[in-house]
């Protein structure tokens, strides 16, 4: 093990991994190519910055807004996003009064289309396990502060259902357009755990 | 069901911030069981929904003492295995040659 609890290189579970994928090899029942493809894409295409320039986008314009709210899945397809599983999303709001936070008590669900994969920490047993029974004391974790009379909505996503948040629009960036805010936005704040800083 | 894997209002499993965040990807076999499930599962074999559900009959001892792609590879294992598409047999002998091939290459 690593000193983080990751099996090396050298370890049993690679060598599982390596005798899976040559007997799948072997039989046909995937390709190398595809793989990689897949890895590619999971790495390199789908990511934060997705997720960013919808934010920007509802932030530039609310009539998109008011769809991305009501529609979240046709409102991101819109943008060119699309479901990776089938999933539906659902976006919600972060205003003064009500702070939004997105777990997957269960696993790792998450919206694959708009913010790629979870990070490390989104998939852990302390923050599944504490999301939901103590979302101010997570906030918190972060650094991210709000008003004891702040409501805060704990989202437990699943299989068929996906959320992200819609940050606050940060102040000082009157006058930004779409593509200068989206360099803003950042993946935490899209799971509600941060919030966007105003820019430098 | 109720398990191991539902983990929400559960104690005593520390701080958030000691989770290493980045990168995502550890160690290659990770990114390579990631990429592997993915392509395994859009050839079929089984669906999300039954990958999900092999990770959460996970005894629970191992699924707690073991990280997050160690779960994604046993969830697809054990449902290669049940599905009859590899044998335990040819499992462990392919096992068994890549680990004489790995002490080879290290001598």
């Amino acid at each position: 093990m690593s000193s983080d609890g990751i099996p090396g290189p050298d370890s049993e579970v690679a060598l599982r991994v390596k005798a899976m994928e040559s007997l799948l090899l072997e039989k046909g029942l995937v390709e190398s190519s595809a793989i990689d493809a897949l890895i590619d894409m999971f790495e390199n295409r789908l990511g934060p910055w997705n997720g960013a320039q919808v934010v920007a986008r509802a932030w530039s314009d609310p009539e998109y807004k008011a769809w991305l709210l009501k529609d979240g899945t046709g409102a991101i397809a819109d943008m060119g996003f699309e479901a990776v599983q089938g999933e539906d999303m659902v976006v919600v709001e972060n205003t003064p009064q009500v702070r939004n936070m997105v777990v997957c008590t269960l696993c790792s669900c998450f919206p694959w289309a708009t913010l790629g994969l979870p990070p490390v920490w989104y998939k852990s047993a302390p923050f599944r396990s504490r999301a939901a029974s103590d979302p101010r004391g997570v906030l918190a974790e972060f650094g991210t502060e709000i008003g004891a009379d702040t409501e805060v909505r704990v989202w437990d996503s699943n299989a068929e259902l996906r959320y992200m948040v819609l940050p606050e629009r940060p102040a000082g960036t009157d006058g930004m357009d779409a593509e200068a805010l989206a360099k803003l936005v950042t993946r935490d704040s899209m799971i509600g755990v941060t919030d966007v800083a105003p820019p430098d | 069901m109720n398990g191991i894997h539902d983990m929400g209002g559960m104690h005593g499993f520390g701080s958030i911030m000691e989770t290493v965040t980045e990168p995502q990807f550890q160690e290659e076999w990770e990114r390579r069981t990631m990429g592997m499930v993915n392509a395994v599962m859009a050839g079929f074999q089984f669906s999300v929904d039954e990958f999900r559900y092999a990770i959460e009959r996970m005894a629970p001892a191992h699924y707690l003492d073991s990280s997050y792609y160690e779960h994604w590879l046993e969830g697809t294992l054990t449902l290669l295995l049940e599905k009859g598409v590899i044998s335990q047999a040819e499992l462990d002998a392919r096992i068994a040659e890549l680990r004489v091939e790995h002490e080879g290459a290290q001598a």
